[in-house]
């Protein structure tokens, strides 16, 4: 029987949506290709959370756990993933596409010399050859990129697929892999983190502010809206480059790339640059002074208004809404 | 010390994306080249760390995989301030060749630092970095957010989800780089432009290595329905309309 292998990355010892998703994905793969769907996990996760994996379609879980893996070494862990997927005899390898696959699943494709395509935004259109569709430029257009190699590396971009459940029985299997301690070669000296805070990329709502926010003083009720939404707060360029935002908060093309369910443009006019980084999102508000600004031909609602106005009556408008729901 | 930047050679981010008839193909005629921009930030702080390093850092250079068409970009990235530049020639079929034909042309160059971008802006792979430090068989930080100098050691900032760490990499080692390692990327000045027509641009030949991915076909994105607009004093409307109609709230 062929085998799909999809590695999930904890975070402090848990599962997010984003590896759901993955799992949801690989298992479907499975499925039309009459494979069994396995997972790896590497580092300290607790039976319970790995089990959690089995409702969306996985069989086996294998864990891998090493004192010296605390820290991401991108060579060993790399090591590890690519022993399972020899091991196992994989053909296929489903990533995620988050900053830890960018740095793993490339070194996997060269130990394996297997072809891999980033940020995939579906199923294989086929397997033999074996074609998988994804962005380029940015959104701008799709290609279909066929994987030569006979092992297959895809890194699916998050929110396309979505999450399935499929519950099997699982077996949870401990993982043994050879590592050698000369490929320990980078320390993590400090580690600093936000806690209690809303990450972008596992949000489900985006607020996001630009240029028409005129200051760093006026983001309050942005903040306040963000909050009454359960949603992370975003900024565009010009306002992470003036100060206004920490750089962490910036979206688009050299920012972070999302894709919520919701996302709110709030005196953003959307150069190009910044649609780059939000075209995805399943529904976009825009709020601008401008009814040419370019962020109206990528939104789904616009409101033309100074932002400035409109936020407060927006805020109160979904206060209420929450209230009553 | 000596610095490597790799760079790649993209279509301006304002391009408009036009399709060949067959759709198997990007029409590149009148497409403005630049330095991907993340290839551009890395150029920009390997110059700022050179100057600040009092000489220990003798040399930044840069290196492409591409055709002779490419060379311009070569050249601006030189008038930036690179050292010299060299250019592996072949097409760059994908991040797997492209890796493969740089970690060759530098096996005997003992580069201390190599920079890439975190990813190209035209076929979005994030992955030559990586396969690059593969290759070589070193250590790489991916999601670099920030790198300084100290002494001898150069200590780099990671993106963790909610934060960073701040990682002591051995050297050689690739550092993959994003968004706040510079401000802005820096801009050719005119003496820049003059000098860059004399600086060395060497050519190597490529390896017989294959791609093991391959672009067949092409689509542009489906059209987009008209924007709802919604009157600035009936905000209920949107909230309305985000809770029955898209359903998202």
């Amino acid at each position: 029987m062929s085998k799909v292998l999809i590695y999930a990355e904890n975070f402090d010892g848990k599962f997010k949506k984003a590896n759901f998703e993955i799992v949801s994905y690989g298992a479907e793969i499975a499925r039309q290709t009459g494979a069994e769907a396995i997972v790896l996990s590497i580092g300290n996760v607790p039976d319970e959370e790995l089990k959690q994996l089995s409702v969306y379609g996985a069989s086996r879980v294998l864990s891998f756990n090493d004192g010296r893996f605390d820290a991401l070494e991108n060579q060993a862990y790399a090591s590890v993933i690519a022993q399972a997927v020899e091991k196992e005899g994989a053909e296929i390898v489903v990533f995620s596409n988050s900053n830890t696959s960018k740095a793993l699943a490339p070194r996997v494709s060269v130990k394996l010399k297997a072809g891999m395509v980033f940020a995939a935004t579906g199923l294989p259109k086929s397997i033999d050859p074996f074609m998988v569709p994804k962005k380029v430029f940015h959104g701008k257009a799709f290609a279909d990129v066929v994987i030569k190699s006979p092992i297959k590396i895809i890194c699916l971009s998050q929110n396309s697929f979505g999450i399935t459940e499929d519950a099997k029985a699982v077996s949870i299997e401990t993982f043994v892999a050879e590592i050698d301690d000369t490929v320990f070669k980078t320390r993590v000296t400090n580690v600093e983190k936000a806690t209690g805070k809303i990450l972008l990329n596992d949000a489900e709502i985006i607020v996001s502010g630009g240029r028409g926010m005129k200051g760093a003083e006026n983001w309050k009720p942005l903040e306040d809206l963000a909050d009454i939404l359960g949603a992370a707060t975003a900024c565009s360029r010009p306002v992470s480059d003036e100060g206004w935002r920490p750089h962490s908060e910036h979206v688009g093309q050299t920012g972070k790339i999302v894709a919520p369910n919701l996302y709110f443009a709030l005196g953003i006019s959307g150069a190009i640059q910044h649609l780059a980084g939000v075209s995805s999102s399943k529904v976009i508000v825009a709020v601008n002074t401008d009814h040419e600004a370019p962020v109206f031909q990528e939104a789904d609602y616009g409101i033309i208004g100074d932002v400035q106005k409109v936020l407060p009556q927006m805020v109160e408008a979904f206060r209420k809404f929450k209230s009553e729901n | 010390m000596k610095i490597l930047v790799c760079v790649s050679n993209v279509p301006d981010t304002t391009t408009k994306i036009k399709l060949s008839g067959d759709m198997h193909s990007v029409d590149l005629a009148n497409v403005q080249w630049i330095i991907n921009p993340w290839d551009e930030l890395a150029l920009t702080r390997a110059l700022e760390l050179k100057e600040a390093s009092e000489g220990k850092i003798e040399k930044v250079t840069v290196m492409l995989v591409g055709a002779k068409s490419a060379e311009p970009t070569m050249r601006k990235a030189l008038a930036i301030g690179a050292d010299d530049a060299v250019r592996v020639d072949a097409e760059p079929l994908d991040a797997y060749f492209v890796a493969g034909q740089i970690a060759g042309a530098i096996k005997d160059e003992n580069y201390d630092l190599v920079f890439c971008g975190i990813e190209s802006s035209d076929y979005n792979g994030s992955a030559m970095g990586s396969m690059l430090s593969e290759f070589m068989n070193i250590p790489s930080v991916s999601s670099v957010s920030k790198v300084e100098m100290d002494d001898d050691q150069i200590v780099v900032n990671r993106e963790i989800a909610g934060g960073f760490e701040v990682v002591v990499p051995e050297l050689p080692f690739v550092a993959i780089v994003q968004k706040g390692i510079t401000k802005e990327p820096r801009i050719p000045s005119m003496r820049g432009i003059m000098m860059a027509r004399k600086k060395p641009l060497k050519v190597v030949e490529a390896s017989g290595l294959e791609a093991l991915t391959e672009f067949v076909k092409y689509e542009p994105p489906q059209p987009k329905a008209a924007c709802k607009m919604i009157d600035a004093d009936n905000v209920a409307e949107l909230v309305d309309l985000l809770h029955n109609e898209a359903k998202i709230i």
